[in-house]
């Protein structure tokens, strides 16, 4: 855990002495191009490489009562039996993370009244769902608004979304209710894994990483807005000189802007090679993507050797004579088979 | 590979969708950083790095004093003192709010709502 800290505290340092030290240009010009470049490539790579591999058994994940007789009553969304249903489920999972909104918790109460002793409680736990789309949901909008820097002329859309997401009109520069929520759902996720020991168990440098580089990318932007200060016109023409691939000086920018901008390229490097690839890993996941049918079509597994296969009358072909000697019944008789022989 | 149709479409989606500000800006001439026309008069109540990056919320604080605590006064980092006023103190000089807060602000998407109280200065949209 505080290796992952310490790891992005070293690339927000290393950022800022670059850039105040005159190597605006590595952090702000060959950095993002070399991680554009790595996320698009691994991400793709990763994505045929999946495609690639093949799916043993059917392994969707039921939520209820697969299609069976007319009279039982299918569940539609949680056991979906066609293709249509699926992309419904998929739909639904992607958009509003129905199966982290079954999360349920396990808690043993000691000196229950039931049990008169301790009891062993599940009970439904939504925090993690609500925080989850928070964060994603904030991530994503606050994505979008960056577009302003990017494009020229600034379209609709994106002023539309800055009116909304500023519209308790706090401050001045206005303060966005998606980067401070942002920033709250990124501490739950952190606190989660800190407070809750069984969760705290399974927490691995590779869980933490992340979670502190999306931490630190939020502060710096944070602090670059509303705090430490940068010249925005100045960047606006830097980062369209990056998208006309014809950069300009990073002179006039000041550090925190380049600890901003290395810290999500680090984020974009870091992307393919780590757990955030679930962004493309959901929709190859087998358990969410196959459809509920495995009682009424066969899955046959992709690496299986072909069957050598001997149907009933290739079968009687062969042990016809045999078959014969011992008086079982044959479907073409023997003697058929010789006067058809010695007609010949 | 399988289900390949589904997964080249997927892949082509997210190549699109993750290379747009790269494509949206194709065709269409080099960005010019806006060059804002600077008033006459060569002084203004802070430096121009101080205002730059803190006018907004500079103004900010001004309508509160102005407006919440009745301060119509401001006393500038050299010392000098200001009449706290948008009309009066700021736009005397910036007069031209097209060619100097319209420049950076319409290039930003900067959307100050101080023309919800305040009349819109003339020329402008």
């Amino acid at each position: 855990m505080l290796n992952s800290l310490l790891v992005v505290a070293l690339v927000a340092i290393i950022a800022w002495l670059g850039a105040a030290i005159g190597l605006g240009s590595l952090f702000g010009v060959v950095l993002p191009y070399v991680a554009i470049v790595v996320f698009l490539g691994g991400v793709v790579w990763r994505m045929v490489w999946w495609a690639k591999s093949p799916v043993p058994f059917a392994i969707p994940t039921t939520g209820g009562q697969e299609k069976s007789l007319d009279f039982i009553k299918q569940a539609q969304w949680d056991c979906p039996d066609t293709t249509l249903g699926v992309v419904k489920r998929m739909f639904l999972e992607v958009f509003l993370f129905r199966s982290l909104f079954r999360n349920v918790n396990a808690e043993i109460k000691q000196d229950d009244p039931v049990n008169g002793g301790p009891r062993l409680i599940y009970y439904s736990s939504k925090w993690l769902w609500v925080f989850a789309l928070l964060f994603h949901y904030c991530f994503f909008i606050v994505f979008f608004r960056h577009f302003r820097f990017f494009v020229d002329p600034v379209p609709g859309c994106v002023s539309f979304m800055e009116m909304i997401d500023g519209f308790l009109q706090i401050g001045a520069p206005r303060f966005y209710l998606t980067g401070g929520l942002l920033l709250v759902a990124v501490l739950f996720l952190i606190g989660r894994r800190l407070v809750n020991p069984r969760v705290r168990y399974i927490s691995l440098t590779q869980d933490y990483f992340p979670l502190f580089l999306i931490l630190g990318i939020v502060v710096s932007g944070i602090a670059m807005r509303y705090f430490l200060k940068t010249d925005i016109t100045q960047v606006k023409a830097f980062v369209m000189g990056l998208v006309h691939f014809n950069p300009i000086s990073a002179d006039g920018i000041d550090p925190i802007f380049f600890v901003h901008v290395c810290l999500v390229s680090t984020l974009l490097i870091y992307f393919p090679f780590s757990k955030l690839t679930h962004m493309a890993g959901i929709f190859f996941s087998p358990t969410r993507n196959l459809p509920c049918n495995t009682r009424r079509v066969r899955h046959v597994n992709p690496w299986n050797p072909p069957k050598d296969f001997l149907t009933y009358p290739e079968y009687e072909d062969l042990y016809r004579e045999a078959m014969a000697g011992a008086n079982l019944p044959l479907d073409k008789p023997l003697e058929a088979e010789t006067k058809q022989k010695s007609g010949e | 590979m399988y289900n390949s149709k589904a997964v080249i479409a997927g892949i082509v989606a997210f190549l699109v969708i993750c290379t747009s500000p790269f494509w949206a800006n194709f065709g269409s001439g080099d960005y010019k950083k806006p060059e804002v026309v600077l008033p006459k008069k060569p002084e203004c109540i802070e430096s121009a790095e101080f205002m730059r990056a803190e006018h907004m919320q500079l103004l900010n604080e001004w309508r509160d004093q102005a407006l919440r605590h009745d301060n119509r006064q401001y006393v500038s980092s050299t010392g000098k003192k200001w009449e706290i006023s948008l009309q009066n103190t700021c736009m005397k000089c910036h007069n031209d709010y097209e060619q100097f807060c319209d420049k950076c602000h319409v290039t930003n998407n900067v959307d100050p709502y101080c023309w919800t109280c305040h009349i819109l200065p003339k020329g402008s949209k």
